[in-house]
C-alpha cells in the first residue's frame, strides 16, 4: 500500500513529507523501545511508536525507514519534525493505539 | 590500501544529537557507493555505541577508518568503564536508568547489536578509566 493509504486507514494527520504521500510500502513494526526496533528490524519501512524524542527520527533514519506514526494522539515537538523532514521521512499522528494501528494495517495487507 | 580517516567529538551532554556521528558515516559510506546492506550495518552498530557513549560515559570521540572492503571504528570515552564485560554483553542486562529507559534505550540490547551488525568487535574497558570499543565491518 502507500503511505497516503496508511493516513486514511488511521484517519492520521500528516505532519511532514506531503510529498511523499505515494511512497509504496511493506512492511511495518510497532515498538516503543528503540534498541529492539534496531535489534529484530528488516527491512521494515513504517515504525508505529508512542515515543517521541528524537531518537525516533535517527533511529528510522539508520534503518533506511520511511515513515513514523505517532500513536495515541501524540505530536512531537517541532525540532523533530524539522529533522524528519530534513531526513525526507514521513510523519503521521494517530489518535489510535499502538496495537489498534498495527491491527488495521495488518489485516489490510502490511506485513510485519 | 588508500583509507578515508573520519574523526568526530560526540557530545555527552546533548541526547538529542546523539547519532551525528553515524549519520554523518552512513552519508559518506552512501556517496562512495559501499552497498546498501553494508552501510546499514555500519549505521546502527556504531549508532549503538554513540547512544551508549552519551547515556553511560559522557560522550567521547569515535575514529572511523574506512577502506574499500571494510569500515574500522574506535569509540573512546572517558567514562565509568565496565566492570564485567561478560555480564554487558548479556541480552537484557542493562545499567541504564529509568529515565534513559523513558527514552527507548537502556534496553540491555547496545553491545549485542553492536556485535551482531559487526564482524568483530572488541572492548577494552577499565574501570574508572574509561572504555575503547573497537568495530570492524566489511562491506
Amino acid at each position: 500500500m502507500t503511505i497516503r493509504e496508511v493516513v486514511k486507514l488511521l484517519d492520521a494527520q500528516i505532519l511532514c513529507g506531503e510529498d511523499r504521500l505515494d511512497t509504496e510500502i511493506h512492511t511495518a513494526c510497532g515498538s516503543d523501545m528503540m534498541s529492539d526496533v534496531l535489534a529484530y528490524v528488516k527491512d521494515q519501512s513504517v515504525l508505529l511508536t508512542g515515543l517521541l524524542n528524537p531518537q525516533v527520527v535517527r533511529t528510522a533514519e539508520m534503518m533506511d525507514m520511511l515513515c513514523i506514526v505517532f500513536v495515541r494522539g501524540k505530536r512531537p515537538e517541532q525540532s523533530v519534525i524539522e529533522l524528519a523532514r530534513e531526513k525526507g521521512i514521513v510523519l503521521l499522528s494517530t489518535e489510535k493505539r499502538l496495537f489498534v494501528a498495527c491491527g488495521i494495517l495488518y489485516t489490510n495487507g502490511l506485513g510485519g | 590500501m588508500e583509507c578515508l580517516k573520519l574523526e568526530f567529538d560526540v557530545d555527552g551532554e546533548n541526547f538529542s544529537s546523539a547519532g551525528n556521528a553515524s549519520e554523518s558515516v552512513k552519508r559518506t559510506l552512501k556517496q562512495i557507493g559501499v552497498p546498501p546492506a553494508s552501510v546499514r550495518r555500519v549505521a546502527i552498530a556504531m549508532y549503538e555505541g554513540e547512544i551508549n557513549m552519551v547515556i553511560h560515559a559522557h560522550g567521547g570521540k569515535a575514529e572511523v577508518d574506512i577502506y574499500p572492503d571494510r569500515a574500522e571504528i574506535w569509540l573512546k570515552d572517558r567514562g565509568p568503564g565496565i566492570a564485567n564485560i561478560d555480564l554487558a554483553m548479556k541480552e537484557g542486562y542493562s545499567t541504564a536508568s529509568d529515565n534513559i529507559r523513558s527514552l527507548g534505550f537502556g534496553a540491555g540490547m547496545g553491545l549485542p547489536n553492536m556485535k551482531k551488525y559487526s564482524d568483530e568487535m572488541k572492548i577494552d574497558s577499565t574501570v574508572g578509566v574509561g572504555t575503547t570499543v573497537f568495530l570492524r565491518i566489511n562491506f
